[in-house]
């Protein structure tokens, strides 16, 4: 416990000393996976793309057994028909992914140096419709969520791998930008992505164990057992926002994006295992 | 759409072991929608069935207390395989769905 409180107060120090002089996207990552590593000594590194199954044996076991027969398989058949599907000039969404045979979700979200934003697999599915005279789907909505479902399914196995070029100072700024969210403490019960999930991954949140931030990313959309439907990872946001007691953000908002884009780059060298399942 | 019904089945002598997984909405009939505030009509299933090689070996009566897209699992003896096992349920509105597959 007490080695605990101390690898985190090392933790906390060694950021705000990087924070004072320089701290670069690589910096950081290599102290969030040291912090992880020195808080779970026995969980190999690959492990934490199963979220809290690295961590909690219990539900493990349970999450095992619906692995058998995975809830989200409608989703991916779904979403493999959508993609099949062509649009009125006869495009599809294969000739906006490029490399899509080998899956494409390990390199989202993207910076896109000519627009100067972060691009989210949801947006870049929009982006794709409207450049073939497409209407957007609706963030959160049945569609959007089983192709990219589908989309990760096809990415399994691939290493997560986001990069923040160092050449442009507007990439650096949107990653910033998410790391100032996950590090902000919010809401009514005044609590940080990183409250619960660097400081206390691991311990009791109420009946459950809180997951570590590292691997967060890895495993969206996810099929909710709760819900009984998929929900995306900017969806996965809002819910922790709002336990927190704050007001959520919009999906797919300029937060939202450049905290998936800086947990995501965190994540790097994970391999992607999405869709998941959780309860 | 696929089918709405999936199935995976594993022999291990003349035990067979079966899984099954619906997409279905359940719903109990007592409801609301949220936004309107008007209950959503009962919509479950009523009667879920097996038969291998047109004989009978699980009928399950659903009611509302069963969770949506719910996972039915069990097992029978007497199987080999080869044998023809066939799904079928019905819901309380009629709408009706079915699969066949092979035991192996």
């Amino acid at each position: 416990m007490i080695k605990a409180i101390i690898t985190g107060l090392i933790f906390l120090f060694t950021l705000v000393v990087y924070q004072t002089t320089f701290a670069g996207p690589p910096e950081d990552r290599r102290a969030f996976v040291a912090y992880y590593e020195s808080r779970f000594p026995d969980i190999p590194f690959a492990e934490y793309a199963n979220g809290i199954y690295a961590i909690d044996r219990d539900a493990r076991d349970q999450w095992l057994e619906i692995e058998e027969f995975p809830p989200y398989e409608f989703a991916i058949e779904q979403g493999a028909d959508l993609w099949q599907e062509k649009f009125p000039d006869g495009k599809g969404y294969s000739d906006c992914f490029k490399d899509s045979a080998n899956g494409v979700r390990q390199a989202y979200p993207k910076f896109d140096p000519q627009t100067g934003e972060v691009i989210t697999l949801e947006r870049a599915i929009n982006l794709c419709r409207n450049e073939h005279g497409q209407k957007n789907l609706e963030f959160g909505n049945e569609q959007m969520l089983a192709l990219s479902a589908f989309m990760a399914f096809e990415s399994r196995g691939n290493s997560i791998n986001i990069e923040v070029p160092g050449d442009d100072p507007r990439a650096l700024a949107a990653y910033e930008q998410g790391k100032q969210f996950y590090y902000s403490k919010r809401g009514q019960l005044n609590l940080s992505c990183a409250d619960c999930h660097v400081v206390s991954a691991g311990q009791y949140v109420r009946a459950d164990h809180l997951s570590a931030g590292l691997g967060h990313p890895t495993h969206f959309p996810v099929y909710r057992s709760k819900f009984g439907s998929m929900l995306s990872l900017h969806q996965r946001f809002e819910g922790c926002i709002r336990d927190v007691r704050a007001k959520p953000f919009e999906l797919q908002s300029k937060e939202y994006t450049t905290l998936e884009y800086f947990l995501t780059y965190m994540s790097n060298g994970l391999e992607v295992n999405g869709p998941g399942a959780r309860k | 759409m696929a089918s709405a019904i999936k199935v995976k089945t594993k022999l291990s002598g003349d035990i067979a072991e079966v899984k099954s997984l619906m997409l279905h909405p359940m719903e109990t009939g007592s409801r609301k929608d949220p936004d309107s505030g008007n209950v959503i009509p009962v919509h479950h299933i009523t009667q879920l069935v097996f038969t291998n090689n047109g004989k009978q070996v699980m009928v399950a009566n659903f009611s509302t207390a069963v969770s949506k897209n719910p996972y039915f699992s069990f097992s029978f003896s007497g199987a080999k395989a080869g044998d023809r096992l066939h799904v079928s349920w019905v819901d309380n509105l009629g709408e009706k769905a079915e699969l066949e597959t092979q035991l192996k």
